[in-house]
């Protein structure tokens, strides 16, 4: 599947396009199919994230996670930094990784 | 130290008041992502892999205690606890947000320090030799000059969109302490018949096609150093390409061009700017070196050291440098613990490098560009305490130049552009060779990781380097070997395919094993690969 | 600034073979120094910046205004108002954006900076000559 990355644009703060909105965790994004260069443009425009890309993604067993591992790590935090790391399946991590 | 005066502190004011107000237009639409970028680049704030990366200027790697606990306070108020010191000798902090990059730089501004042309295509912070005003070696403080050249650069109207980035070294002894041939430019304070002036090399520089900067001029004169540099970054901003992003760099125009040719052109240039009074008056440079002076060392003070508790002498030996003055030792602190992140510190850390500059380094320490920190002017007499405070803190690995000493980029972990990780890479080294007397054995070795070939962990200038590249989407490392970034600058070669995350970690090994065979007395790694070439390694490697 | 000369620019190579024009073009890469000769019979030279990152229009105007060039001095093309400032001190005196400026935010960049380091094609004066009277 596609899906789309980006940073919100005051935070800084990854997050991936879930469809009508952005979630800061990457079992929340949807497939976008072919629609990314419109929904990047209007998303751009709307000023919520920036610098927004497809990525290609996979289900897996512990959900949606991108299949290169430069995104992975995106997508679950430093592999140097246990502490700093986003669980993507664990509720609570968007409070005490953001 | 230099301190600001009230025209210093008004531009870095101004500076924060431009990009509050710039920020503000891009959250409200008035800038697009492309405009606004330059923009926030010239402030050092980056949009990394997981968020905005801010980096902190450094001016010359000095900083004193009140600095360093703001750098701690940021960690702490806008980050998440620590930062990352750099091979410019800058400080990083990963986890930003946009939203108080304002606010952030305005509290940097109490303290006299910025983010000021710490990334974008403009003229860098500029980089000197951490021993400066310390080294018994040097022929000046080489900082006044490098402070000199900061005014200068700082918001150049003419110089701010270069054809790409722009870095500046500034050394003022034989040894090299701060890779100088390496950079766009690399100046080497030197004096001749009693005068002080400038030799200026040029054209340096690692990334995809690293060079070692050819000399363009011997001499000089120290009165006429800003209208030459000022020669040089005319003739690149005009006739450096821009075209190729990756062929931007002055090194690409001096090697295009040839040095003659290059050499003519500034030359010409500087005739012409040279009869322009644009240098700065002598009393400038006089006033600028009034803070550089000596701090009120003690005379008299004893060299002997108590050496009973083994631990300390052998950190003694390891992490301390002689000083100019006797009585007075420099000391590097690793910021290189074993199975650490390397350059990372912690707010507390960070807090309590302070309290010991203030205390036993006349509120003076040093970021190098090995990523450790230095307080250059210690009592030898305080040395045994500092190595205690620095022991609890997990700060007193005794490894400076050693094989775990390892410069390492932030690589995938933090960096979008990066096609591997270094740190793990580091890491494993790190704890692969722990043992201290095996580390002692293999004597200096200067091992560098670079996540891309970038080379922000100047894997080209390492004795051993290690750069990551993308093997089909799996991880994957080159080796390399005979490299040098210092006064005997010499680029690293590959020593053929790559290997994975482990493999290099045996590699590396393998490496130091082949060196101990054939070593001839008191040959360092660097020595011996220089005489036997990279035969015998390669047949160890591939064999 | 000076009153915007109207009659339109011709580019370099024209204003060199002919002529008897007194208004130029430059673009990004030609060399500002082949008008040196001809300085005194211009009163318009227009740099284009193609694109904003693109920094040579800046020493093209600084080494027309060491030479002795008085007249108008314009910058036209992908000109922002983060940059009008460092414009200004290069020699420009007056600007063409291709997308217009908001005026206020025109007017705060022009005057934000009350000092500057080093010297440049302006006639102010640098901060490390302030310092010594
Ligand atoms: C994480 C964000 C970073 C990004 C996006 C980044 C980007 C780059 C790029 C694109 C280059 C190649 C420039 C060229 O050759 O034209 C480069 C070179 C370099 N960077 Fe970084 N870098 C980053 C972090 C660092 C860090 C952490 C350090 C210090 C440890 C550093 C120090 C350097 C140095 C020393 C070079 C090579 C010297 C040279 O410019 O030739 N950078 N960087
Ligand atoms: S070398 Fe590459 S991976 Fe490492 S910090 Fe630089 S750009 Fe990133």
């Amino acid at each position: 599947m596609k899906i789309l990355t980006g940073n919100d644009l005051k935070t800084g703060d990854v997050v991936w396009w879930t469809g009508e909105s952005w979630s800061r965790h990457v079992s929340d994004a949807a497939e976008v199919g072919d629609n990314s260069v419109d929904v990047i443009a209007i998303e751009e425009a709307a000023r919520r994230a920036t610098a927004i890309y497809e990525v290609a993604a996979d289900h897996t067993a512990g959900g949606i996670l991108p299949v290169h591992i430069k995104e992975k790590i995106r997508a679950t935090g430093p592999t140097v930094r246990p502490d700093l790391k986003l669980a993507p399946a664990d509720p609570a991590a968007g409070s005490w990784v953001i | 130290m230099y301190k600001y005066d009230h025209y210093d502190q008004a531009m870095v004011d101004t500076r924060v008041a431009e990009f509050r107000d710039q920020v503000e237009r891009r959250i409200a639409g008035k800038l697009s992502e492309d405009q606004f970028k330059p923009l926030r680049l010239m402030n050092g704030l980056y949009l990394q892999l997981h968020a905005y990366m801010l980096r902190v200027a450094i001016p010359y790697g000095t900083l004193d205690s009140r600095q360093t606990r703001m750098l701690a306070h940021i960690a702490r108020k806008y980050d998440r606890g620590y930062g990352h010191f750099t091979t410019r000798q800058n400080i990083q902090y990963n986890w930003i947000r946009l939203e108080d990059a304002p606010d952030l730089l305005a509290d940097l501004a109490t303290v006299e320090m910025h983010a000021i042309q710490t990334s974008g295509n403009c003229i860098r912070n500029i980089s000197s030799d951490q021993y400066a005003g310390a080294a018994a070696d040097e022929v000046v403080d080489p900082r006044p000059f490098a402070e000199l050249l900061r005014q200068w650069s700082s918001f150049h109207p003419e110089f701010s969109f270069l054809p790409r980035k722009f870095k500046i070294a500034v050394i003022a002894s034989e040894t090299d302490r701060a890779a100088m041939r390496l950079h766009d430019i690399g100046i080497q304070i030197i004096e001749r018949d009693g005068e002080i002036a400038a030799r200026f090399y040029a054209g340096g520089g690692m990334g995809r096609t690293p060079m070692i900067g050819p000399l363009i001029r011997d001499f000089v004169p120290i009165g006429e150093l800003i209208s030459y540099s000022e020669a040089i970054l005319r003739v690149y901003n005009r006739y450096g390409r821009r075209d190729n992003k990756f062929k931007a760099r002055i090194k690409i125009l001096v090697h295009e061009m040839g040095a003659e040719k290059f050499i003519a052109e500034v030359e010409a240039e500087f005739a012409h700017l040279r009869g322009l009074n644009i240098d700065a008056p002598a009393a400038e440079l006089a006033r600028i070196k009034a803070f550089f002076t000596d701090p009120p060392f003690e005379a008299g003070l004893p060299d002997e050291i108590d050496r009973l508790d083994p631990d300390f002498a052998v950190w003694l030996d390891q992490n301390t440098h002689p000083h100019k003055r006797p009585g007075y030792a420099i000391v590097t602190i690793s910021l290189k613990p074993i199975g650490g992140i390397p350059g990372d510190a912690s707010a507390e850390q960070m807090e309590l490098i302070a309290d010991l500059a203030e205390r036993h380094s006349f509120d003076e320490l040093r970021v190098t560009h090995a990523q450790n920190i230095v307080l250059p002017h210690v009592r030898k007499a305080d040395l045994a305490t500092i190595w205690g405070a620095l022991a609890e803190a997990g700060l007193a690995e005794p490894n400076l130049d050693l094989v775990t000493d390892i410069i390492a980029c932030p690589g995938l972990d933090y960096c979008s552009l990066a096609n591997a990780r270094s740190i793990p890479v580091a890491q494993k080294i790190a704890r692969r060779f722990a043992d201290q007397q095996r580390q002692r054995d293999l004597g200096e070795l200067k091992l560098k990781i670079s996540g891309c070939i970038n080379a922000c962990g100047h894997h080209h200038a390492g004795h051993i380097g290690i750069l990551g590249v993308d093997r089909k989407g799996v991880e994957n490392y080159q080796l390399l070997l005979g490299g040098s970034g210092a006064e005997d600058a010499s680029l690293g070669q590959i020593t053929g395919p790559g290997f994975d995350e482990d493999g290099i970690v045996d590699a590396v090994e393998t490496v130091t094993e082949t060196y101990k065979t054939l070593r001839a007395d008191g040959e360092r790694f660097l020595d011996t690969y220089r005489r036997v070439g990279m035969t015998p390694f390669k047949e160890a490697l591939y064999g | 600034m000076a009153e915007p000369v109207e009659e339109p620019a011709v580019t370099l190579d024209a204003f060199l073979d002919q002529s008897n024009a007194t208004s130029v073009r430059l673009e990004e890469g030609e060399d500002a120094r082949a008008l040196i000769p001809h300085l005194d019979r211009l009163s318009l030279i227009e740099i284009g910046f193609g694109s904003f990152g693109d920094g040579r229009g800046y020493s093209a105007a600084r080494i027309l205004r060491e030479a002795g060039y008085q007249g108008e001095l314009r910058a036209e093309g992908d000109v922002l108002v983060d940059q009008i400032a460092f414009m200004r001190r290069c020699g420009f005196d007056s600007f063409a954006p291709e997308r217009p400026l908001d005026p206020e935010d025109a007017a705060r960049a022009l005057d934000r900076w009350s000092e500057v380091y080093q010297p440049a094609a302006d006639d102010r004066t640098p901060i490390w000559s302030k310092r010594h009277g």
